[in-house]
């Protein structure tokens, strides 16, 4: 249909781009987490598995691991909590006024992630909004400490940030909905309780799943929210990475570490992917 | 709501023990737009009454206000002596079949047929009885481990009835059901719903645009035109007795003719036949299988006696072979366009002058209602 100069030509510079930028640089990663670093300061090119032993052995790597899936898990969770509703709403209840709720929930995507990340940090602050308006109504005496530099402020910030990436799927698959079949479940008997939780919950998985995974995804490997709001106790393991490639200057053991959260997330989506297909009707 | 009280409360007109459904004065509103006004119709146990009428008569509407979809804007829906549309769809024992089947594409044909009885929480046992019997019914036992998508839209259509049958309702509703459907399996499920609706012995309410499936099936019609009843009768009565032009055209095939009756005589171009209408202008729906070819070739004025046959000549214009039957367009004398519709034959070449005849009885006053420009040409 289209000449063979044509094809290349479409198809050449995106391949060229996904391969010098995405590929070569994962290539890149597996050698180095097979690599190791002398008492120099080199890197030396001999392969072993030194680093994905200390991975193993060294609990502070796999327990900030485990925490940061922790609070991926609490930000999956409650921005499930906050978008299922906001989507079910929007899709059945808000009417005429559908386009303009949409909207709203979009417009916060368009502001800088640090932006967000520092609004919550003047709000959650020692001399923050909240702790100033709790002593100034009395409710507290002196500021609460735990609001910020804590996995609380991280969990609720990114909250924040994820909860309209868990909305969109979950709200698209909640439209896919044909409005006949809601008619027939009240038809047949069903009240509005019966006829959410047997046709329109059902129907809606495959987006509460994409939904769920984004936001698990998206915290999991986060770094700028634990790193401006999380405090020593809400360290995530993107932050060892980042000093590990930084400050720390072990390239191998931050690549390791990289490739397993590589692996972890690969294996959710797959999953979830799976799941998906399995509740897809259409 | 917007219902009144006074009425309800004294509820004068309590339905006839023959009668299911009462549907009084209802009116839906869409704004401004008016899409159904003043609806009144008593429909009996065990009918099957259509509702006839083009696409935005209103007749979806009326079918989605009995079901509990929409709310009427006034008047009243009353089912065995208590009222109807105030209660929500869950609790009126009405089912409804839905154009596109509505079936639940998650559950298997047998969980979407069983979707009612386990809402209502039927022991087990009853639910597998009432299964099995209801898939009997329609054929379709070997496909309750299915699901939906894996079905054709002839087995489709068998569920989405099965699955509204199995509760017994005391009114079903079918919405367009067979429109989907090639024309061929279209037939077979007319009849087969019919025979059905025989069987079960349930009110049925069929929605429907086209006039042959309803003449088919109905024991009664309802014609909607414009979100007005235009005529409800049997399919017989709304062929042979149109009351109104809308009707004679919409139902079959007709020739309107503009007739002026003077002392019992009417007049309509070289056309004159004797007639019970008052002196003046007067419509007559003439059917074009009415007319026949004269049995000899004698005077050519119509004689103006009781129970007459009239006679005139006209010119053939045009011949339309349909199989059994030929449809001619003649012209008689006096530039009257006329259809008629007669047994297959060889006819002499166009232009050629011919005698007609046909029963004055046959040529049935008509009131004058405007017919949407659209379906002039209705088979």
């Amino acid at each position: 249909m289209f000449s063979r100069a044509y094809r290349t030509a479409v198809t050449v510079p995106p391949l060229v781009w996904v391969a010098v930028f995405l590929l070569v640089p994962y290539l890149l990663m597996f050698c180095y987490s097979f690599w190791s670093v002398s008492d120099s300061g080199t890197i030396v090119h001999s392969w072993n598995l030194d680093n994905y032993k200390e991975l193993l052995t060294k609990p502070v790597y796999w327990q900030t691991l485990l925490r940061s899936m922790w609070i991926a898990a609490r930000v999956m969770f409650f921005s499930m909590l906050l978008g299922y509703p906001l989507a079910y709403f929007l899709s059945f209840h808000a009417g005429g006024r559908k386009d303009l709720y949409y909207q709203l929930v979009i417009i916060p995507l368009w502001v800088s992630y640090l932006v967000r990340a520092y609004a919550w940090k003047t709000i959650l602050g020692t001399d923050g909004v909240l702790n100033t308006l709790l002593q100034y109504v009395h409710a507290t005496r002196h500021p609460l400490d735990f609001l910020l530099y804590s996995p609380f402020a991280v969990v609720l910030t990114l909250t924040h940030i994820y909860t309209p990436f868990t909305f969109l799927p979950i709200y698209a698959s909640l439209e896919h909905i044909p409005r006949n079949l809601v008619e027939a479940s009240h038809d047949l008997g069903a009240t509005p309780q019966q006829t959410f939780w047997r046709v329109i919950f059902p129907l809606s998985i495959p987006g509460v799943l994409a939904g769920a995974t984004f936001a698990f995804v998206l915290s999991l490997g986060d770094f700028l929210a634990p790193l401006l709001l999380g405090g020593p106790s809400g360290i995530m393991i993107s932050n060892i990475v980042v000093s590990l490639f930084g400050a720390a200057y072990n390239w191998p053991l931050g690549a390791s570490i990289s490739l397993c959260m590589l692996a972890i997330v690969i294996g959710l989506l797959f999953f979830s992917e799976r799941l998906e297909k399995k509740w897809s009707f259409s | 709501m917007a219902t009144t009280s006074e009425p309800a409360a004294t509820t004068s007109s309590q339905p006839s023990s023959a009668s299911l459904l009462s549907i009084r004065s209802v009116a839906k509103h869409f704004g401004k737009n008016v899409v159904l006004r003043d609806i009144s119709l008593e429909i009996a146990e065990g009918e099957f009454l259509t509702i006839l009428g083009e696409s935005g008569s209103g007749k979806t509407t009326l079918l989605r206000i009995l079901a509990g979809f929409e709310q009427s804007t006034s008047g009243e829906v009353w089912m065995s002596g208590e009222r109807l549309d105030t209660e929500p769809p869950y609790r009126r024992r009405v089912n409804t079949v839905f154009q596109s089947y509505a079936l639940f594409p998650h559950m298997t044909v047998e969980q979407n047929v069983g979707y009612g009885l386990s809402i209502a929480k039927r022991p087990a046992a009853e639910i597998q009885s009432r299964l099995a019997e209801a898939l009997a019914k329609v054929k379709m036992s070997a496909y309750a481990k299915s699901k939906p998508s894996k079905i054709s839209g002839g087995q489709q259509q068998r569920i989405a009835l099965a699955r509204a049958l199995v509760n017994r309702p005391r009114l079903l509703l079918l919405d367009e059901p067979l429109s989907a459907l090639d024309a061929n399996l279209r037939r077979q499920m007319q009849v087969e719903l019919k025979a059905l609706q025989r069987e079960v012995g349930i009110t049925f309410i069929f929605v429907t645009h086209d006039q042959e499936e309803a003449m088919v099936m109905s024991d009664r019609i309802a014609l909607l035109r414009s979100g007005e009843l235009e005529q409800v009768a049997s399919p017989r009565e709304i062929y042979n007795r149109p009351a109104t032009s809308y009707t004679a055209q919409f139902i079959g095939h007709t020739n309107l003719l503009d007739a002026d009756v003077r002392q019992g005589t009417a007049i309509c171009s070289a056309l004159k036949w004797p007639t019970a209408m008052p002196d003046g202008a007067a419509l007559f729906s003439l059917r074009p299988e009415c007319i026949r070819p004269a049995s000899t070739t004698s005077a050519t004025v119509a004689l103006p006696t009781k129970s007459a046959t009239v006679r005139f000549t006209a010119k053939l214009r045009d011949q339309a072979f349909h199989g059994a039957t030929d449809l001619l367009r003649v012209e008689s004398d006096g530039g009257l366009i006329l259809t008629i519709r007669t047994a297959s034959r060889d006819l002499p070449n166009s232009e050629a002058r011919l005698e007609f005849e046909f029963s004055a009885a046959d040529a049935i006053p008509v009131r004058a209602t405007s017919l949407a420009s659209n379906s002039e040409e209705r088979h």
